[in-house]
């Protein structure tokens, strides 16, 4: 089986779940857990934002 | 008297914490998650079985490359080493053969880094699970 996702889709999925690992591992309560696991998403995909939109106009 | 109870009492909790403190580690290792699990941090240890357990099999069915124990180029064993911490299913994916890399999919690189990733996570959930064992993290 072959599962051919996109770059955003890519980035997505690895967000997704590095956030959740992060938010349980660096957190000692639930509420901050989701707090931080919330934050580290945002940041995530704001990134790839940031560096797709730099990147378009490196390209330009 | 009171004193007498507490000194009889405290080897065996010492006995239990480290332990687990071996154990947790060591399941956490070889099942995403285990290590929290059977501290009873049910929910936590699911969420981080599904998480691992996720990126490392996308990191499959992407035509991700596992890689093998070898002493050669750097990144190669800094990829084993992220790769092993995936435990079991580095184990699976080694014996099944699987993992082999597919130049032809653009994405299969992504699914080599994905693998990679999910043995470092699984590193972070085995600290925790051992930070939890020995009380530092409730």
């Amino acid at each position: 089986m072959t599962i051919t996702l996109t770059h955003f889709s890519a980035a997505l999925v690895f967000s997704l779940c590095a956030s959740i690992v992060f938010g349980i591992a660096h957190r000692d309560n639930t509420r901050e857990m989701v707090r931080y696991g919330a934050k580290c998403f945002a940041m995530f995909l704001g990134g790839v934002f940031v560096a797709g939109w730099i990147m378009w106009l490196l390209r330009r | 008297m009171a004193n007498s109870t507490t000194d009889r009492a405290k080897p065996a909790q010492t006995e239990t914490i480290s332990l687990m403190a071996i154990l947790a580690p060591a399941v956490g290792w070889l099942i995403p998650g285990a290590g929290h699990m059977i501290q009873k941090r049910w929910i936590r240890g699911l969420l981080l079985f599904v998480s691992i357990v996720t990126l490392f099999l996308l990191g499959l069915a992407m035509q991700g490359r596992i890689y093998r124990a070898n002493g050669g180029d750097i990144l190669d064993i800094l990829g084993f080493v992220g790769d092993v911490g995936a435990g079991a299913m580095y184990i699976l994916t080694l014996a099944n053969d699987w993992g082999q890399g597919a130049i032809a999919f653009a994405t299969a690189d992504y699914g080599t880094k994905f693998m990679i990733v999910a043995g470092l996570l699984n590193f972070i959930a085995i600290a925790d699970a051992y930070h939890i064992a020995i009380g530092k993290k409730r």
